[in-house]
């Protein structure tokens, strides 16, 4: 029972990052993306192939240069969705990253030379972590290895996202064009909010490899972006908090039947369904999240591209309810506030 | 030719599923994710429809009882699709479009698994109604199964076309897809048209799944793959016209028989012509093929 807990903890670990990063693009760029399934492949890929090199050279293995090399190449990866789909919006940029995701996931399963195809990695060896022995039967190592990152990425995305850059951020989002119009360089913020959300989403990566021991195309479909996602539309889209928050909640959804010793009654396909009637549910009751957006105390600000929803107040309406001309004022405050 | 004859095949099933995609973002504004999905269900209910009714018939008996079953398969899939609707879009109808988004993914998800809990997850088999001997007519092979596809979806295009473009109710989705408010105001019962339109983009989806399932098999997850494929026809040919996604779907369909049989492309990469295509027209013609631009306001 404590190492089924242990497994949680890492699990909800995991899916904090992805989220966290998630948020970024979508909470605070803006932007609807479903390609972190992509991000995460090639983190977690990079990883095993590391790994497995290293044991066929009869070395051993520090994962430090794992995380260098899978955030680098997911970083690169983000450059290479995010360039391209710039110049689309909402549901279009929604497909053109799932498409981008399914290449990936069409690569993979096909580059057999590389990625050894459907079969992909397993019994893999433990690795080893600034020099400290990760030991595969106590899971401990792992749940403080992962959290440690989890509070690393907090912080660093918290401080991003207060800073100038992520008031530039927020304005590029709410108003693009009020935010070109105040001298802010559009893409760069843009491209900028999908190579670190890409990155960081490749440590995630690294770590469900490392805790696995084991890799598989087949954990990265498309469902996976789309559960990402709906962590942070659940806990609340452009706030950090909230990631977390709807990270631990979902894996907890997913597992309860297993929490609950129902999993030899229960089929599998009912976590699934009862996932699914959250996501809905979720969407009817209360689309805005569980933790609203921190805002500024400004009247009637327009909601998000990325359709998160409300004003100070919160509440489904405040799209509605605002016009274009306040969204447009908000925008100009923020960035005068981050210039000064 | 052989590849144009395949290629055409798999375009009219496309084109099938994407009018369905098409017809809502039209009126709706939304893709709706559950679309394969409700093709599926659609598709499981012909084909226990089919077995039910089929013992000991032979023929042209077995062809009637073919064609019933495809009838039941619309009925169940349009129901499918105006529940669906009814519960999981309308009460998001003014919400931000991230919702009905997730809500209609929520939907896809529920179906998949139900399926997956209630019929197993085995796949089934459609047996055809008749010998499927191909005709050679001047080297080119088609069978009787690809006439049939081919048949069936031009048919439906076709009435599609028609009710569309002739009809009051026709007229009434077009008022719609222009402007929600004023066709309010003009005496349309807008509730009414996009019940309507969801029960014929997922009646013909359930036929599209028949004759995928001809060709094929039927299993949970069939439809994830052949809504992704035909939303990318809709958004080829232009999302929200109708004719945009019929030629979107041919087009598609042409691209993928070809890719695989003429460039060489490996097999288990062939998804991924339908996506580089889609990622291609988004950047160079985001409005598709027949799409006109929208100028952005400022």
């Amino acid at each position: 029972m404590i190492n089924f807990v242990l497994l949680l903890l890492v699990y909800m670990g995991i899916y904090s990052i992805l989220a966290l990063s998630q948020n970024l693009i979508t909470g605070f760029g803006g932007m609807l993306s479903l390609a972190h399934a992509a991000f995460f492949a090639i983190g977690s890929y990079t990883t095993a192939i590391m790994m497995h090199s290293a044991a066929q050279a009869g070395a051993g293995f520090d994962l430090i240069w794992a995380f260098m090399l899978s955030a680098l190449l997911s970083g690169l990866l983000g450059v290479l969705i995010g360039l391209p789909t710039l110049r689309l919006r909402g549901d279009y940029l929604a497909i053109a990253t799932l498409g981008f995701g399914e290449i990936t996931r069409n690569v993979i399963l096909n580059w057999d030379s590389l990625t050894r195809g459907p079969m992909g990695f397993s019994g893999l060896a433990a690795p080893k972590i600034l020099g400290l022995q990760l030991d595969p039967t106590n899971k401990w190592g792992y749940v403080i290895m992962t959290w440690l990152v989890v509070a690393l990425v907090f912080l660093l995305l918290r401080r991003l996202t207060r800073s100038r850059i992520g008031r530039a951020l927020d304005a590029v989002r709410e108003d693009e064009i009020a935010a070109w119009s105040m001298g802010i360089n559009i893409t760069q913020y843009k491209v900028g909010a999908f190579i670190v959300g890409a990155l960081v989403a490749g440590f995630a990566g690294t770590l469900w490899t490392a805790y696995n021991q084991s890799v598989s195309p087949n954990s990265f479909d498309f469902l996976l972006s789309v559960n990402v996602l709906c962590m942070v539309v659940l806990g609340g889209l452009g706030n950090h908090w909230g990631s977390i928050l709807g990270a631990v909640l979902l894996v907890l959804v997913a597992e309860l039947p297993r929490l609950l010793g129902l999993s030899s009654i229960l089929p599998p396909q009912v976590r699934q369904i009862l996932f699914g009637v959250v996501l809905v549910s979720m969407m009817i009751f209360r689309p805005q999240g569980i933790i609203v957006r921190r805002r500024p105390a400004l009247p009637g600000r327009r909601a998000g591209g990325g359709g998160s929803s409300g004003g100070p107040g919160g509440g489904s309406g405040g799209r509605a309810g605002s016009s274009p001309g306040q969204g447009i004022g908000d925008a100009a405050v923020d960035v005068s506030g981050g210039d000064a | 030719m052989q590849h144009l004859v395949n290629g055409l095949t798999l375009g009219g099933i496309y084109a099938l599923i994407a009018l369905g995609y098409t017809m809502v973002y039209g009126i709706l504004k939304f893709i709706n994710f559950a679309h394969g999905e409700i093709l599926m269900m659609g598709t499981y209910a012909g084909l226990f429809t089919y077995n039910l009714l089929r013992t000991g018939l032979q023929g042209p008996a077995l062809v009637g009882v073919f064609f019933v079953s495809v009838l039941v398969a619309m009925v169940a899939g349009g129901t499918l699709g105006v529940v669906v609707e009814r519960i999981a879009y309308r009460p998001l109808r003014r919400a931000p479009r991230l919702a009905p988004l997730l809500s209609a993914i929520g939907v896809s998800i529920i179906l998949m698994n139900l399926a997956g809990f209630v019929f197993g997850t085995k796949s089934l088999k459609y047996e055809y109604p008749f010998s499927n001997k191909p005709f050679v007519v001047g080297g080119v092979s088609i069978t009787p199964n690809q006439l049939l596809i081919l048949g069936v979806s031009v048919v439906m295009m076709v009435l599609l076309k028609l009710f569309i473009d002739r009809t009051r109710m026709g007229r009434a989705m077009r008022a719609t897809s222009l402007d929600q408010d004023v066709a309010r105001l003009m005496g349309v019962s807008v509730d009414t048209i996009i019940s309507l339109t969801f029960a014929i983009g997922s009646a013909l989806a359930a036929v599209a799944g028949v004759l995928i399932a001809l060709e094929f098999k039927v299993y949970p997850t069939m439809g994830t793959m052949a809504g992704l494929k035909a939303f990318v026809a809709a958004v080829v040919g232009g999302i929200g016209n109708i004719s945009g996604a019929m030629i979107g779907g041919v087009l598609l369909g042409i691209l993928e028989t070809f890719g695989v049989a003429v460039l060489g492309i490996p097999v288990g990469l062939k998804d991924t012509i339908a996506f580089t295509v889609l990622i291609i027209i988004l950047l160079v013609k985001p409005a598709g093929i027949l799409g006109k631009a929208i100028r952005e306001k400022v």
